[in-house]
């Protein structure tokens, strides 16, 4: 990407995001939002961030990986697991980060 | 007494907590950046101009990845269109705001601000200067992520290929999405977004991000009307059984707002 392509994408994205999160503040000023439009955005987050996490875990270069010896894998779900029973942010990139470098030595 | 000096104050301190977690997530992005060969100053801007924790991760990750700007921008959008929802939410108690205060709270609306403030604002008490609570809690949420990814961007090339630090990406979208997998629809979309990643992964220029985001939703709205539908009908037929309540329109409690995620 040049320079001025990277910036411009840089402005762009800022602009986009400013422009999202004054958009109810200006335009409506109420509180209700119309229920479709509420029911479509409550997924917007999991359904993009569940779409950015599992090819992070399953694929190793490109290549779909469900052995044992994906520590990627091992290391998400056991993130997964703390995420689920902790709901705590920080103990569960600790706990994900700690498990992956432990299966990179010891499983290899 | 409450002046605009001491909401100020409180908001800052209202936000400490949360920025013992958003420190690491600025040090990981500024790596992210300098690894995805964007130039130090174009890296430290994006947190300034964007100022979006995710999206800019995920912006740094397809610029290293080659993908076009129209698609990057297209994913950068999606990935910040639930700032909408706080944005809404938000909305009634800045309507008495001028132009200039709106446009400013607005630029700092994140994840963590939102949280703190809604909490405020829902309290009972004095509305007339809360808005320098947001502020407060909005600018050192700013001033926190500023200098953390300034700081992982100096670090960047120091830190080995071998520590896996871009792994911490998945690691806390997992524990930002994990908590909210609460009803059969939510888990639904998640679900069927992830696996029509993996399966969309041959798509030129990432575009499987973006189509698995919208499988993944009609997904989920199409199981949630279908469930409207069953209980209302239910309750017509014998008048005992209960429309679902409509959750808070964020889908988060406020408790979990304050442990999410930087920037």
């Amino acid at each position: 990407m040049t320079p001025l392509a990277l910036w411009l994408t840089l402005i762009c994205i800022g602009l986009l995001t400013f422009a999202i999160r004054l958009s109810f503040i200006t335009l409506f000023g109420r509180r209700e939002i119309p229920p479709f439009l509420q029911s479509t955005l409550r997924f917007v987050p999991v359904a993009v961030l569940s779409a950015i996490i599992f090819p992070a875990l399953f694929l190793y270069g490109n290549k779909f990986d469900l052995s044992v010896s994906n520590a990627r894998l091992i290391a998400g779900v056991l993130a997964a697991i703390v995420a689920w029973r902790t709901k705590n942010v920080l103990l569960t990139i600790v706990v994900g980060m700690v498990g992956l470098w432990l299966l990179q030595v010891f499983v290899k | 007494m409450i002046t605009r000096h001491s909401e100020f104050l409180k908001g800052i301190k209202a936000e400490l907590p949360i920025l013992m977690g958003v420190v690491p997530f600025g040090l990981i992005y500024g790596v992210a950046a300098r690894s995805a060969a964007i130039p130090p100053l174009a890296g430290q801007s994006m947190s300034f101009i964007v100022f979006a924790g995710s999206a800019q991760f995920v912006t740094a990750q397809l610029i290293g990845a080659g993908v076009p700007a129209g698609i990057i921008i297209l994913t950068g959008f999606i990935v910040n269109l639930r700032h909408a929802l706080y944005s809404a939410s938000l909305a009634p108690y800045l309507k008495r705001l001028n132009t200039r205060w709106r446009m400013l709270l607005a630029y700092l609306l994140t994840d963590e601000a939102y949280a703190v403030a809604i909490t405020h604002y829902q309290q009972p008490g004095d509305m007339s200067r809360k808005h320098w609570y947001f502020l407060g809690a909005g600018l050192a949420l700013w001033s926190t992520w500023q200098a953390s990814t300034a700081v992982g961007i100096v670090l960047g090339t120091q830190v080995p290929a071998s520590w896996s630090l871009d792994f911490a990406l998945p690691l806390t979208f997992i524990a930002l999405v994990v908590p909210n997998l609460k009803d059969r629809a939510g888990t639904a979309a998640a679900a069927t977004a992830g696996i029509v990643a993996l399966l969309a992964t041959s798509l030129p220029y990432k575009l499987g991000l973006i189509v698995a985001t919208f499988v993944g939703i009609s997904i989920g709205i199409f199981l949630e009307s279908r469930y409207n539908k069953r209980a209302r009908i239910h309750k017509e037929e014998d008048g005992t059984g209960q429309i679902q309540p409509v959750a808070d329109p964020t889908g988060y409690t406020t408790k979990e707002h304050v442990e999410k995620e930087g920037g």
